[in-house]
């Protein structure tokens, strides 16, 4: 039987795949094809981009930007047993349709380890799952001593994919030797880092694989509970895991004696307010206890003293679906992917000035530029590429120069980047970098959690000197004192938040100072983004007259009579920028 | 034990030690603001922070355990640098009007700015203000002084248990204020004055002490809290031969927490109405006695009463404020030479 696979991640919902799903009910049920199309409504594909996106098997045939009017012609050539050309994806270089999802040149360079359900079967259906090989680790693990299992994660090298890049199994190894009447297994899906969503997607849309690596986990250290820490923005997440621990607890997999051994395991969702700090180990654990979420030092560390101060095992959405992965392929062919020290795969979420915006799943050790430019398409609007910013808020940025760096953990922090959770943010020549470290440092400044003296002074008046710069505002030696601030932030902060924060600013200034300086002493903004910075003119040599540009100003700030050159009145401009836009003659120039 | 080095010494400590304690053992002060021993150890201040060799970060050394081999620069170019924008960053927040601030000279921000030689703040901007919270009837609030170092929260819920204060807002916006930011009348507070006395800036000030003398200008006399048979030792601050406030002294079995009673309820010593001799009602008037006099007419009726009318004429009451020793006595004595177990004690205070 063929299955119309149609994406029902968040993305894709919000461009009504919902609608779309729904007339294809309503289609094969007129025509009565329920018996030879099979219809699902899965978890994310990844290409955000062209959703809402469909994929039909048995062919893989992938179908873009589909909306609910499409339905009728995708059926009938479906039907015939054909390809519905139109909507095929459309390779922009080209201009070729593409046929199969495995051609599509976002998805060559990917290897879907972790997401390999994601898009492919029904998230709100065990038996899909469990068709799948779902829960075959667990029973696998089962049959093996704690310790085994804990061998088979060292032998894989699998590290935290939430940020930190630990030895998860080394991790286990700690939790398993601290004794204690109860231990907890807690998952930690509070996914802050603004623009970052594969934790969300792997929970919208393979919900059992979480469990699953979370029930390893919990066998491994000896845990009988597990938490899972979501934030509130999530609710499909936070539903679809919800319907998965009631199935799985209705079919045996969570509860008591778990396939006839004597394993208990039961996982309780606790729902973030959405605060970033709260993804901070100890802080999620606060939180889970009902108290304010604010980091506390360690030691002791979780391992020894967690939540309700029992030894507990805190992982990330990812790393704990890698781990019915590796239990499936077995630790040395896993360990086989990636680099030396970098094992397995990543998921990336590629966003900013890129044609391809998404989710994509990457061997580790894969350039920057294959990620960019083959999966990613490229900049968009045919710009030049100018720098990403890798690992969110407490990344940097990454240059040109950088683009062969192999992505792993270790190469990424010796160029002053980090892996962080997997936000890939790509900047063209229009991105003012000043702007950039502006807008992300307003990000943590506003994420602080108050609790200690230099993140929550300092990255205020981080801040306040950049706001002064994009402003017109700054001298020479606001760049040493961000400079030295941002060390000092980096060096005495508590938690992993405010020793990252200066991050985007210390990068930009090492990589871009140029744009600093300009910005302060010529009061130049170059990618002619700082909008205080700007000043619009009207080159009278150039300028027809023809009063398109008058017309559109807001602010009235634009004057001239027919067969006159138009004169710009600098103190009711607002910079918006509009009438360089409106004139057809190019005649207009900002400086 | 462990050996560890600090500043190029080598020393040999108990090993559940931090860094912290370790240095103040022998005789190296690294300086503190959010520490305070019998307290959770919070690490928010960041003042304490020093250089291990081979860990990239500075480290807090009130939360850090010492570790075999340790090698520990307390006062390195790093840790400098770090404490001296901690410094600047505090005092850009900070109400600076120290020339008549109550703790001008017993302050620890203005100790370590000397100490590192922070004469200002390069970092001007935003800096929060709040009203003086004077709504309380024994000790003032002032936030724009506050450096949320979070002593008072911490004191108010591990040892009062009253758990009045705690953080508001976040960030920048965090105010340390009690729930609902609502005067402490509509808290559990117990007036116990705790917070005051951990507060290490001017934030949490006695009303009694406020434009009654310079820090150095008041001595500190080690006494016994007259309240209870617990017997808390405190610091009485005395300025010119009159009691203008308390605190804590830690030598004693109450380890410096106080009670309202002791920390506020001294009133009573400098009290025009306090009896100073013992007085005899004659014709219906107290007269002036001596202690003599007084104890042999008390002498003379007890053994009147008791042969007119029996050990059951009497009933003694006995105070809280005794010692054990004293209420034994007492109650030995209404036993034994009243002959009568009508004894009773007042701690329902
Ligand atoms: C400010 C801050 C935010 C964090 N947010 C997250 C998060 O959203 N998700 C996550 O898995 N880890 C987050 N972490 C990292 C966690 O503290 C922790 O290291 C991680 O969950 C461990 O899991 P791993 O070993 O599987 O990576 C954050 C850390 C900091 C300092
Ligand atoms: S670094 Fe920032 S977020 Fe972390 S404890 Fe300090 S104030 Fe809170
Ligand atoms: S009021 Fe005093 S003790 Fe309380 S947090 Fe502020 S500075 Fe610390």
């Amino acid at each position: 039987m063929k299955e119309i696979l149609v994406c029902g991640g968040t993305g894709c919902i919000s461009g009504d795949s919902r609608l779309v799903h729904d007339a294809l009910e309503q289609e094969l049920s007129r025509q009565g094809l329920e018996a030879e199309f099979k219809l699902k409504y899965t978890g994310c594909h990844g290409f955000c981009e062209q959703g809402p996106v469909i994929l039909v098997t048995p062919k893989d045939n992938f179908y873009c930007k589909v909306a609910p009017q499409d339905v009728p012609n995708l059926i009938h050539q479906l039907k015939e047993g054909k390809v519905y050309d139109e909507l095929l994806y459309v390779e922009p270089t080209t201009n070729e349709r593409i046929l199969t999802r495995h051609d599509v040149p976002f998805y060559k360079k990917q290897q879907r380890l972790v997401l390999k359900n994601c898009g492919i079967i029904d998230p709100e259906n065990i038996d899909d799952y469990l068709s799948s090989c779902g829960y075959k680790s667990l029973q696998k693990v089962l049959k093996l001593q704690p310790e085994q299992v804990i061998q088979e994660i060292k032998t894989s090298g699998l590290r935290g994919r939430g940020g930190g890049g630990f030895p998860t199994g080394t991790k286990w190894d700690f939790a398993r030797k601290s004794v204690a009447d109860n231990k907890y297994i807690i998952c930690n899906a509070d996914e802050g880092d603004p623009g970052a969503f594969m934790d969300r997607s792997l929970s919208e849309g393979d919900p059992h694989a979480v469990l699953e690596g979370m029930l390893i986990a919990g066998y491994a250290i000896g845990a009988q509970e597990g938490y899972i820490y979501i934030r509130a923005e999530y609710p499909l997440a936070v539903k679809r895991l919800s319907i998965a621990i009631e199935q799985a607890k209705a079919r045996g997999y969570l509860g008591k004696n778990l396939l006839g051994s004597k394993f208990d395991f039961s996982i309780k969702i606790k729902q973030g307010a959405g605060a970033f700090v709260c993804g901070e180990e100890t802080a999620l654990m606060e939180s889970i206890q009902g108290n304010r979420g604010m980091p506390r030092p360690r030691p002791p560390y979780p391992a020894v003293k967690g939540l309700w101060d029992r030894p507990s095992n805190i992982n990330n959405v990812e790393t704990l679906a890698n781990v019915p992965v590796i239990m499936e392929m077995g630790s040395e062919r896993y360990a086989q992917i990636g680099t030396e020290k970098s094992k397995g795969t990543k998921i990336f979420a590629l966003t900013g000035k890129v044609n391809n915006t998404g989710l994509a799943e990457v061997p580790m050790g894969i350039t920057l530029r294959e990620v960019v430019f083959d999966i990613g398409g490229g900049v968009s609007d045919g710009k030049k590429f100018k720098a990403v910013q890798i690992g969110g808020p407490s990344g940097g940025c990454l240059t040109e120069e950088h683009l062969d760096l192999p992505i792993d953990y270790d190469s990424l922090l010796e160029a002053g980047a980090m892996m962080g959770s997997g936000g890939l943010v790509v900047m063209d020549e229009s991105t003012c970098m000043v702007e950039l470290a502006r807008f992300f440092l307003s990000f943590s400044r506003h994420e602080s959690c108050g609790k200690c003296t230099p993140c929550r002074e300092g990255n205020t008046r981080l801040l306040e000197i950049l706001q002064r710069i994009v402003e017109g505002n700054g001298e020479m030696e606001d760049l040493d004192r961000l400079q030295s601030l941002g060390e000092n932030i980096i060096q005495s902060s508590l938690c992993g938040l405010g020793q990252t924060a200066p991050n985007p600013i210390l990068s930009t200034l090492k990589y871009f100072r140029q744009e600093y300086e300009l910005h302060v002493k010529n009061k130049v903004c170059p990618a002619g983004v700082c909008k205080a910075l700007l000043s619009y003119k009207v080159m009278e040599d150039k300028c027809k007259a023809c009063g398109l540009c008058k017309k559109s100003c807001p602010t009235e700030a634009i004057t001239g009579e027919k067969k006159q050159a138009h004169k710009i009145d600098v103190s009711k401009c607002a910079q918006c920028g509009v009438c360089m836009e409106k004139c057809p003659f190019d005649a207009i120039i900002r400086g | 034990m462990v050996s560890i080095t600090i500043n190029g010494n080598q020393y040999s400590v108990p090993a559940d030690y931090s860094i912290l304690k370790a240095a103040e053992e022998n005789g190296i002060n690294i300086p503190t603001l959010c520490y305070e021993e019998g307290l959770t150890i919070t690490g928010s201040c960041r003042m304490c922070v020093v250089e291990v060799k081979g860990v990239r970060k500075l480290l807090a050394s009130c939360a850090t355990p010492v570790t075999e081999g340790m090698e520990v620069q307390t006062e390195s170019e790093r840790v400098i640098s770090a404490r001296r924008d901690i410094l600047r960053l505090l005092i850009a927040n900070h109400d600076l009007r120290c020339l008549t601030c109550e703790r001008n000279g017993d302050c620890r921000l203005q100790d370590y700015c000397y100490r590192y030689k922070v004469e200002d703040t390069p970092y001007k901007g935003d800096k929060k203000h709040y009203p003086i919270d004077t709504d309380n009837h024994f000790f003032i609030r002032d936030y724009s002084k506050c450096i949320k170092c979070g002593k008072c929260v911490s004191i108010c819920a591990e040892v009062n248990g009253a758990h009045v204060y705690d953080f508001m807002e976040r960030g920048f916006d965090t105010k340390v204020t009690s729930a609902f930011d609502d005067t402490l009348q509509e808290t559990t507070c117990t007036a116990c004055g705790m917070c005051v006395n951990v507060c290490p800036v001017g934030a949490l000030v006695e009303k009694s002490v406020l434009w009654e003398g310079r820090p150095w200008e008041v001595k500190k006399v080690t006494t016994t809290c007259s309240y209870c048979g617990v017997g808390c030792q405190l610091k009485l601050k005395v300025k010119d031969d009159r009691i203008i406030g308390v605190t804590a002294d830690k030598s004693g079995s109450n380890l410096g927490h106080l009670c309202a009673k002791g920390q506020f309820g001294w009133e009573y010593v400098h009290s025009q109405d306090r009896l100073t001799d013992p007085l005899i009602k004659r014709n219906g008037v107290f007269e002036k006695a001596s202690w003599e006099e007084a104890l042999t007419y008390v002498a003379h009726r007890l053994q009147g009463i008791l042969q007119e009318r029996g050990g059951q004429a009497f009933a003694g009451l006995s105070s809280a404020k005794c010692t054990n020793e004293e209420n034994y006595l007492f109650q030995k004595f209404m036993r034994t030479v009243l002959h009568t177990n009508n004894v009773d004690h007042c701690a329902r205070l």
